[in-house]
């Protein structure tokens, strides 16, 4: 059989489409963060917690109250989203004028405080989440079996992106968001309610990872622990892709899924650090990120 | 002077209660548990084996020579530096006489290390690796239920019997993964087959599906789960996902009942699993699961029972011997004869490794289980040498050569 770097390629373009799936988690991920920082200059700690709360939010939805996963993901980013808004409004307000190492501390410190109590509550080895009715079984791509889930998921995450996406780039609402981020006295004399827009997308952008959650909860167990692992890797490709740029984030996350997957096959003792390595890369050559603006 | 009238009071209270302290030591026979209480092998043994040995507390009569047993317990989240340093303070401070515990090889060979420097007597219940009555093995340690020896022994020789020749492992990245990975491929070869390739996973993985590509791509008849707990009941669910499981035969080369019940019968039907004990083997193991049944409305594990004999026998060897000196009671626990619910006719050797009967089970289609929690059906009963082999480890210290 054909061999790429000796190794089969049937298991390269196995490994490819795994890395097409955590590339999805990576791009739903930083565009939350992006979101969050690109509009309001926060770097958003939590963003790993939010995810974990949003699949344990589906987990306890099914578990307790019976709701099914399609409800889970419109209700969890809803939900936590909301937690997301509360949060900002009560806390984060208060640090915009200060050094943004303030929003860090907090963000992490909640991060570590959600953390804590989930694994009071609910133990830290995971929790297992049934994949839907609708999406069980198999495609059989001949050098593979696809899971229907995992292909759903790659959909989904594409979808919301591209989604999201227009709306900050080409709608009337993500010009003022965008306009309020450049100059928000400017545009508050305008009339237009800046803090709420504010709190609004902070609330976007976990409901964003909210919804990631969810989608991940079927694949991997939902354990408390499951947004600090993620976390770092999302910084690094919100970094490659530029820390404001939505696009950047979008697609830096599907290529170094990617890539991650390449590396598993070829060198799989390097596939833990080489977002890392790149991130390096990219920082030396070209400091504001692949898409930043300087 | 005025700082010495008030540095009299509180060095006075302080005085009085440390000595309280020591004497409440001397007053009573300490057990220590230090276990995976949250993590992946939570279930496995966990808070269940912690309701065990309360059940044989109570059952012993909760005093033995006229001291009262105390249980102290804390998760060692599977962090050997944990497990050591607990263990540790409660030697120094606690007056701990034994510790029962591990659920990590890694662990327990931190604490094995502990038992010997403190002379406390220490039963490696959970834990697998044949290491710790090998090259790590300690005067104070027993290692109580099962180990890798005896799971490739059972399973891998059985599924290599059956035709599964060539073998592929995904394997658990620390010391008990790859001695199971050991024992496995010593087995594998012995019986003419051959390994094609193995890949290291870290603790506590959920998502092995790159993992699980690998040990596809490479061919092989067997899928080598040399992991336990969590990781092994994630890694299976992954391969049935992804198809794997039509074209491989999954090894289960460690897995316990609660594995099973939280795989299901239509996920684990058909795999072959090694262990010690089972709760429906006969009439005593059967009453012992009813009690245990009745406070943790599940059916014991091999390793909670084990926790609650190796209780049993640490108390009985106290009392036969009237003294909790720790060299004392060794010499008692490695003379005699082990007769309870968890093993007929075992013993302890030379190497701290208790030898006992082993089952070879196939975990059951869903139309052949009768009753909940009928999960086994026994393939092959295997002597305790046959299992853990006749002669002890020649790498362990204690031997003479």
């Amino acid at each position: 059989m054909t061999t790429v770097l000796g190794v089969p390629l049937p298991a390269i373009l196995g490994q490819l489409m795994l890395g097409l799936v955590n590339g999805s988690f990576y791009a739903l991920l930083s565009l939350g963060l992006a979101v969050i920082f690109g509009l309001l200059g926060i770097v958003n700690f939590a963003h790993g917690a939010f995810y974990m709360l949003g699949a344990f939010a589906a987990y306890i939805g099914l578990q307790t109250f019976g709701v099914n996963y399609w409800f889970a993901l419109l209700l969890a980013p809803l939900l936590v989203g909301l937690l997301g808004i509360g949060i900002e409004r009560l806390f984060l307000r208060h640090l915009y004028r200060l050094d943004p190492l303030y929003g860090l501390l907090l963000t992490f410190g909640m991060a570590l405080i959600a953390e804590g109590i989930m694994r009071d509550q609910f133990g830290a080895s995971g929790k297992s989440y049934p994949v839907p009715e609708l999406l069980r079984g198999v495609f059989d791509l001949g050098f593979m079996v696809l899971p229907i889930y995992r292909a759903w998921v790659v959909v989904a995450s594409v979808t919301v992106c591209g989604m999201t996406w227009f709306l900050i780039e080409r709608t009337r609402l993500g010009a003022t968001l965008r306009a309020a981020t450049e100059n928000a006295q400017l545009v508050q004399a305008f009339g237009i309610n800046v803090p709420l827009i504010v709190m609004g997308t902070y609330g976007a952008g976990v409901a964003l990872a909210a919804l990631a959650g969810v989608l991940a909860a079927p694949v991997v167990q939902v354990s408390p622990l499951m947004g600090s692992s993620l976390v770092i890797v999302v910084f690094a490709v919100v970094v490659i892709g530029g820390m404001g740029s939505i696009i950047g984030a979008i697609l830096s996350g599907l290529v170094l899924g990617l890539i991650e997957g390449f590396t598993k096959v070829i060198y799989p003792e390097a596939s833990n650090i080489v977002v890392f390595v790149i991130m390096a890369v990219v920082l030396i050559w070209r400091p504001a990120g692949l898409f930043g603006k300087e | 002077m005025k700082i010495q009238r008030f540095a009299i009071l509180p060095c006075a209270l302080f005085g009085l209660f440390a000595g309280s302290q020591a004497m409440a030591a001397g007053d009573q026979v300490v057990i220590g548990d230090i276990d995976d209480l949250s993590g992946v092998y939570a279930d496995v043994a966990g808070q269940g084996a912690i309701e065990a040995v309360i059940m044989a507390i109570a059952d012993f009569g909760g005093t033995v020579l006229g001291k009262k047993i105390v249980l102290l317990s804390v998760d060692h989240q599977n962090k050997p530096d944990i497990g050591a340093s607990k263990f540790r303070e409660w030697a120094d401070q606690n007056g701990l006489n034994v510790l029962l515990g591990g659920s990590n090889t890694g662990v327990s060979i931190a604490m094995s290390k502990v038992a010997a420097a403190k002379k406390v007597p220490f039963f490696a219940i959970g834990a697998g690796g044949a290491s710790l009555t090998g090259v790590d093995c300690t005067p104070y340690s027993v290692h109580y239920a099962y180990d890798t020896t005896a799971l490739a022994n059972g399973t891998a020789s059985v599924i290599v019997k059956n035709g599964g020749k060539s073998w592929f492992f995904l394997t658990a990245d620390y010391a008990f993964g790859t001695q199971l990975q050991d024992s496995a491929t010593k087995v594998v070869l012995a019986n003419g087959g051959k390994v094609l390739g193995a890949v290291r996973v870290p603790l506590g993985t959920t998502d092995f599906s790159s993992f699980l590509l690998q040990a596809q791509s490479s061919g092989a008849q067997v899928l080598g789960l040399a992991n336990a707990g969590t990781d092994f009941s994630n890694s299976l669910k992954g391969a049935t996902e992804f198809g794997i499981t039509k074209t491989m035969t999954p090894a289960a080369l460690l897995a316990f009942l609660s594995d099973i019940h939280s795989l299901t019968l239509p996920t684990a039907q058909g795999l072959y699993l090694t262990t010690g004990w089972y709760w429906d083997l006969n009439e005593e193991t059967r009453a012992f699961g009813k009690r245990y049944f009745e406070k943790m409305k599940r059916e014991p594990t091999m390793d909670q029972a084990g926790y609650y004999s190796a209780a049993m026998q640490y108390l009985k060897a106290v009392k036969a011997v009237g003294t909790t000196d720790s060299d004392q009671v060794m010499a008692e626990l490695k003379k005699t004869k082990i007769n309870d619910m968890f093993a007929k006719n075992g013993y302890i050797r030379a190497d701290g490794l208790m030898i006992h009967t082993m089952y070879v089970m196939q975990v059951k289609k869903p139309a052949e289980s009768k009753y909940p929690w009928d999960y086994y059906k026994v393939i092959k009963v295997m002597s305790g040498e046959e299992a853990f082999g006749s002669q002890p480890d020649p790498t362990c210290p204690l031997i003479k050569k």
